[in-house]
């Protein structure tokens, strides 16, 4: 049987490429806002793009930030992508203040304009940029990067970043001129990617595999 | 040339990093097929992709999105209509909305944008449109040099420069890479952001194996694949 993997549509962006990228890997895909059937779901995923208000307001209005609060109690895996992963944390300082999952203690806040190299740099991060483990070096093994090399190549895009008050919420980290950016966090079975997996090529595929394996 | 198909999923397949579809000609007859073409195309395609060509609102935007685009590049319009680059911006976020810029050298150090395929004056300064467009919310520039374009002969690394350092937003340099040297001229003292190239891949005088590891020799950064190891 095909791993089933439920995809929230709450109306913030384009689902086709996600729901392709999980079809191509073999899953089947249930695209929904329905709070019963997100509550119910044996994965779930969080995509989205755009501002971090309007992605929360969108999951208030569906009624939604309960059920996906509680589902993560779950410890059955979640994955946000982009502003889906932002919204995992705790609160957002893009355009004021707002309130988010509170699923990964931890803020969104705005990428330094400036590279740690002290040259002004390109904002928003738009590209394909290498995965590295932050300091605490966390294995991989059996995770959602299983299988996934040091210095792989994801794509991003993005100008805000998602950042965990505790290091060990740092699952993977990538690296724009010296400025370093949480680019996979996870606190257990939650896993939040800053980059497009259903855009990153073989790579992301992996990843996507690797969540229907969880 | 062939079948669109045929080369979108060679060049995914071979490590290409984005695809770009563009209807140079597009606003020059009125047609819009391309949501057809990116529909057909992008099923297993898992890179941005850029769709462009004749796009004169947000609905044709929407469609565009609904068959697989992650992005649009919108030329004509824009210089008719800038406040379409707003509008797209606002509904669809800024990393989705491209300015194209068909770029002709009229001085020393100046340029013109052009519309329809490069075929009609927009009066533009291309520098002064291109900081412009950043402020109406485009997210990055597709810069194409209509000199250079079709020539082979290297990009107009002075145009890139200009633009690159003008705005904060990503520029793709377009237009006249023959070999190897020119993307790297144009990546080093063009300052691009990222290098657009077709008839360079679409007539194999270049493949993406050879690209990556000169550009590693040259510490220009790419993405390392599986692939390149193996080879």
């Amino acid at each position: 049987m095909n791993p089933i993997v439920t995809v929230i549509d709450y109306g913030v962006g384009n689902l086709l490429s996600v729901t392709r990228a999980f079809t191509y890997c073999g899953a089947e895909v249930i695209l929904t806002d329905d709070p019963s059937i997100i509550r119910d779901a044996a994965r779930l995923v969080l995509p989205g793009v755009g501002a971090f208000a309007d992605g929360m307001f969108s999951l208030q209005q569906r009624k939604l930030v309960d059920v996906i609060q509680l589902f993560a109690k779950t410890e059955r895996p979640l994955l946000g992508i982009c502003l889906g992963m932002q919204m995992l944390m705790d609160s957002s300082e893009e355009f004021g203040f707002h309130q988010g999952l509170g699923l990964i203690s931890g803020k969104v806040i705005e990428i330094p304009k400036v590279g740690q190299n002290g040259v002004p740099h390109k904002i928003p991060h738009i590209g394909w940029n290498l995965l590295q483990k932050p300091v605490h070096q966390p294995d991989w093994q059996d995770s959602l990067l299983t299988g996934v090399t040091l210095g792989s190549a994801s794509y991003f895009v993005h100008s805000f970043m998602a950042m965990p008050d505790k290091q060990q919420h740092r699952f993977a980290d990538t690296n724009y001129n010296g400025q370093i950016i949480p680019a996979v966090i996870r606190s257990g079975n939650i896993y939040g990617c800053q980059f497009h997996p259903e855009k990153s090529g073989e790579v992301g595929l992996q990843i996507i595999k690797n969540f229907l394996m969880l | 040339m062939g079948d669109p198909q045929v080369f979108a999923t060679q060049y995914y397949q071979a490590g290409a990093d984005e695809l770009l579809y563009i209807d140079s000609v597009a606003s020059l007859y009125q047609r819009n097929n391309l949501h057809d073409i990116v529909r057909r195309t992008v099923e297993h395609i898992f890179i941005p992709v850029t769709a462009g060509g004749g796009i004169r609102s947000v609905e044709d935007v929407r469609q565009l999105l609904r068959v697989g685009a992650d992005k649009v590049a919108i030329n004509t319009a824009a210089i008719h209509h800038p406040q379409l680059i707003t509008e797209v911006s606002r509904t669809f976020g800024s990393q989705c909305m491209v300015l194209s810029i068909q770029a002709k050298q009229i001085g020393k150090e100046h340029w013109e944008a052009y519309t329809d395929g490069g075929r009609e004056h927009s009066g533009k300064d291309v520098v002064e449109w291109a900081k412009t467009a950043e402020k109406l919310g485009a997210g990055e520039i597709l810069l194409t040099s209509i000199d250079k374009e079709g020539t082979r002969t290297g990009f107009d690394i002075e145009l890139v420069k200009a633009v690159a350092t003008s705005v904060s937003i990503p520029v793709i340099a377009s237009g006249g890479m023959g070999n190897m040297g020119h993307l790297f001229d144009v990546i080093k003292q063009g300052t691009a952001d990222a290098v657009a190239m077709a008839s360079v891949l679409h007539y194999k005088s270049c493949n993406f194996p050879m690209i990556r590891q000169a550009a590693i020799a040259e510490n220009v950064p790419v993405r390392h694949l599986r692939m390149d190891s193996s080879s």
